[in-house]
């Protein structure tokens, strides 16, 4: 089992696998988000469920945090060892002849991403905890829309959003049909996979851009 | 046409090396990179210079034995060759060409742009092989069916010459191309089907022994590759890896 956790496969795996899982989840947040643009009582009902449901609570965002931890370490582990294995550099690289800058620049866009994910626990996962925890207050399931458009009134954060979410895409675009190629599937299937990748790492960004540029342009006046 | 070379130079294994300049003239198209190489060497050696010393055998593709870095990429700008099928036609007149040896940490520098490519035969050894009982009884291969289709892909994969060009060209210089090529030659045969568990678990360890980087699925290996080795094979090992691992 040691040499197992060792190997390079099974780390590549182990990636695969939280990120396909992150993946699955970017659906399912994009999804409520989007009903804040369409129903805002909707949008309510569904993030007071997300902040007070058990299951969800207690089991499944350990879960996603314990992904996201995964996936982090795991990338940073992978790059340092990759980094070691050319210790003399080449004067000249012609890296761009034989594989797409998305492919290679991975640990550039999950970095950022990362960075991202910074501001978006302290924007919102740390306000829930400090909400419910520390302060102690009733639950009111009709403040999720105000405090997530209030979030979007600053136009630097917005901005942020934009080019986040843009690195995003461009992460997506190569580790969602990659991972399953670290799983071992290369057969009849990767032709579509890699075209639903494509319409993923450009539909599920694209959509939260746009909840963040709506929200931005569309302030609670009253 | 005239060219400008900026080549690796390193007199041993433990020497710090540095790039020189060359000034090639009078080279034609029609020659082959590693003749313009011979050229100047002989040129060199005229002069009382130490020639540069660089890997070539049997000149016609199939060894794997050249192995330059040619302007950033293995075995030069052209697709499924090796550095001894590339002609100075590639090149146009004035041009700058670098050449610098494959560089990997488990491909140490020799001399020059010569590399030890040992960790390869290492991997192979690890069990890059079938057992096969040699007393006179031994099967004839022909005898076994074998779908046609599973006969191509093996075929493909053993096509693979080791020349290490997708170490080279890997921006985390993994093996796996090289290993998974191996693997999956007899993965996909019968007779390789008795060893398969503790084939791809042997040479996958020594790969990793060996301080190889991580595959990150860019494919610039498969695009390097003389033969057209596909990424297919990396899929094929993975699987038989998980699945090794797992029957323990």
């Amino acid at each position: 089992m040691s040499s197992l956790i060792k190997s390079s496969i099974a780390r590549k795996v182990v990636m695969a696998l939280s990120g396909l899982f992150l993946v699955l989840f970017l659906a399912l947040h994009v999804t409520i988000n989007f009903t804040s643009v369409i129903s805002p009582d909707t949008f309510n009902q569904w993030s007071h469920f997300m902040g007070y449901n058990g299951l969800v609570q207690y089991i499944m965002q350990p879960i996603l945090i314990l992904g996201v931890i995964v996936h982090f370490v795991m990338g940073i582990v992978l790059e340092f060892q990759n980094m070691g294995a050319r210790t003399i550099k080449y004067t000249k690289f012609n890296g761009a002849a034989n594989a797409p800058w998305v492919s290679r620049n991975m640990i550039i866009t999950g970095l950022v991403v990362l960075a991202f994910l910074g501001l978006h626990f302290y924007d919102f996962w740390i306000h829930e905890m400090t909400y419910k925890y520390i302060e102690v207050n009733p639950e009111d399931p009709t403040r999720y829309y105000r405090e997530t458009v209030e979030k979007f009134a600053p136009i630097w954060r917005t901005v942020i959003y934009v080019i986040s979410f843009a690195l995003l895409s461009l992460h997506l675009w190569h580790g969602f049909a990659s991972s399953f190629q670290s799983m071992g599937v290369n057969n009849k299937y990767t032709p579509s996979i890699k075209s639903f990748t494509k319409i993923y790492a450009i539909v599920i960004p694209l959509v939260f851009v746009f909840i963040a540029i709506y929200h931005h342009l569309n302030p609670i006046t009253h | 046409m005239k060219i400008y070379l900026k080549i690796w130079r390193q007199k041993d294994a433990s020497s710090k090396g540095k790039i020189v300049d060359y000034t090639m003239d009078g080279i034609e198209g029609d020659m082959s990179f590693l003749e313009m190489l011979d050229i100047l060497n002989e040129d060199l050696i005229s002069k009382g210079e130490v020639p540069i010393e660089f890997d070539h055998d049997c000149r016609e593709g199939i060894c794997g034995t050249c192995s330059l870095q040619i302007n950033g990429r293995p075995h030069g700008p052209d697709r499924l060759i090796t550095v001894c099928q590339l002609h100075m036609r590639s090149f146009k007149d004035g041009d700058t060409i670098v050449i610098e040896p494959f560089r990997a940490k488990a491909f140490p520098v020799i001399k020059d742009l010569i590399v030890d490519r040992n960790a390869f035969e290492r991997i192979q050894q690890a069990g890059g092989f079938i057992s096969v009982n040699t007393s006179g009884k031994t099967v004839d291969a022909n005898n076994i069916p074998i779908r046609k289709e599973n006969a191509d892909k093996a075929f493909n994969a053993a096509a693979c010459i080791g020349c290490g060009a997708c170490v080279a060209a890997c921006k985390n210089a993994s093996a796996m191309l090289f290993t998974s090529a191996k693997v999956s030659q007899f993965a996909l045969l019968p007779q390789g089907r008795v060893e398969a568990t503790e084939r791809v678990q042997n040479m996958v360890r020594q790969m990793d022994l060996e301080g190889f980087g991580n595959c990150t699925n860019t494919g610039a290996c498969e695009i390097e590759c003389p033969k057209g080795i596909s990424l297919e094979n990396i899929a094929r090992m993975n699987r038989e890896y998980l699945s090794a691992s797992i029957k323990g």
